[in-house]
């Protein structure tokens, strides 16, 4: 089996880790490196529960492989918060309750980031086209919903 | 499995030629779920979105040239693109979900050999060209030609797709691409259809009616851009239009929609597409 030896960054650190030439990213930040933020649905790019941000797009890790990582910065749940301080979406995601298993929430963070990163200001039909990658089972949608209009909010200091 | 990520053409030419069983990716979002399914793995997998030509977008000289590795996201967010070529905009941002137009790639959608690709009607409709790497060169080839059948193309072992060129529409032209699916997203087309039309004042002087997902490729509907050029658009010509889509159409039947659900609305969205395209035809293109 080929290995690849992998440097790249990962939520704001330098880290390197070896891994399978078949194995997805999404394998590598769990196995590799512990990350386990980013779960595993389908394995085809269809449910959006292993969202990372890859230089700053949203995609899903199980769809790239690991060694396409090299010199490419990733961005986990695990690197949304600041020290103790929850991101915003984070706290409106607890506070009003939009989750249930919370398998699909690690994702739906992110993609919700990604949204409101490339549009601070998004309508709640423009919210739920860019959720549309992230599926949940429980069907909690119109509570993720409204936890990313609550954070927006707060994000624009409005 | 080997994953190689060469930086240039004829590196990549290279590894292809010394690797039996060797295939290149871009977005990688059809390769992975086939793999999963259980297709085999390829010996070495060659990574196209380190070669800077592979994923550059320039407009030049009357030219789009595109990286076929390019993901679509970076057209669909080209406000220049879009408006000059809102037909293929639609389509390729028909192609999944966020997380997956931040990986396709036209030349992936093309290549996957998919007669429901949405980004294909569109380019077709177009006169797109894939400019090929081959074995001693390169050659260049109408969209058209590239896909022969259901995850077939015309490209021998070894070539790849390095760019697409697309022409500047001449004055008052508009494009546009429709699609059908249970779902409003997320979903794979039931029926699809692309149209391009060049107005002079009222009169249709070019025209382009492109069906994805109703035959084993994308296909042309010759008999409704005959009827069309020379023509002014009136409800007895989209009719017209209509029923010759639904002639070329060739569907099959499966949980999707039924052949005659699917022949029917071939026309129905090819008269759609083609007084949309007529309307941003109108409206200066």
């Amino acid at each position: 089996m080929s290995r690849t030896h992998v440097s790249c960054k990962v939520n704001g650190e330098d880290v390197e880790f070896l891994t399978a030439d078949a194995s997805s990213l999404l394998d590598a930040l769990r196995h590799e490196l512990g990350l386990i933020g980013a779960k595993e649905g389908c394995g085809t790019g269809d449910c959006g529960s292993c969202s990372v941000l890859l230089d700053g797009k949203l995609v899903c890790s199980c769809l790239v492989m690991a060694p396409e990582a090299e010199g490419r910065e990733v961005v986990t749940v695990e690197g949304l918060a600041e020290g103790d301080h929850l991101h915003p979406l984070q706290r409106t995601f607890l506070e009003g309750a939009a989750l249930q298993c919370g398998v699909c929430t690690p994702g739906f963070l992110l993609a919700a980031k990604a949204l409101l990163d490339a549009n601070p200001n998004p309508t709640e039909t423009e919210i739920r086209y860019g959720l549309a990658g992230n599926l949940c089972r429980c069907t909690g949608y119109d509570k993720i919903v409204k936890a990313v209009q609550e954070a927006s909010v707060e994000l624009r200091g409005a | 499995m080997k994953y190689v990520s060469p930086t240039t053409v004829d590196e990549a030419r290279s590894l292809l030629a010394e690797n039996p069983g060797s295939r290149v990716f871009a977005g990688a979002t059809d390769l992975v779920p086939q793999m999963r399914a259980g297709r085999p793995e390829p010996s070495v997998l060659v990574d196209l979105k380190r070669i800077d030509r592979l994923v550059s977008v320039t407009h030049a000289d009357g030219r789009w040239v595109i990286g076929a590795a390019t993901p679509t996201s970076r057209l669909t967010h080209d406000p220049d693109f879009t408006s000059m070529f809102p037909g293929i905009a639609e389509g390729a941002g028909l192609i999944g979900s966020d997380q997956i137009q931040n990986r396709s790639s036209l030349g992936g959608n093309l290549c996957n050999g998919s007669p429901a690709a949405d980004s294909v009607p569109a380019m077709i409709a177009s006169g797109a060209r894939a400019v090929i790497a081959s074995a001693d060169g390169e050659r260049t080839v109408p969209v058209a030609e590239v896909v022969t059948g259901p995850g077939q193309t015309s490209l021998a072992d070894g070539e790849f797709i390095i760019e697409f060129e697309i022409d500047d529409p001449p004055a008052g032209t508009g494009d546009a691409y429709l699609r059908v699916t249970p779902r409003t997203e997320m979903d794979i087309a039931v029926v699809g259809a692309a149209a391009r039309l060049t107005l002079d004042g009222d009169t249709i002087t070019d025209a382009r009616v492109v069906l994805g997902a109703v035959a084993p490729t994308t296909v042309r509907v010759p008999a409704a851009e005959e009827a069309l050029i020379g023509s002014t658009l009136s409800d007895a010509l989209l009719d017209h239009v209509a029923a010759s889509a639904s002639d070329v159409a060739n569907p099959i039947n499966d949980k999707r929609g039924t052949v005659e659900y699917r022949t029917q609305v071939a026309g129905v969205l090819a008269k759609r597409a083609v007084a949309l395209a007529a309307q941003r035809a109108g409206n200066g293109g």
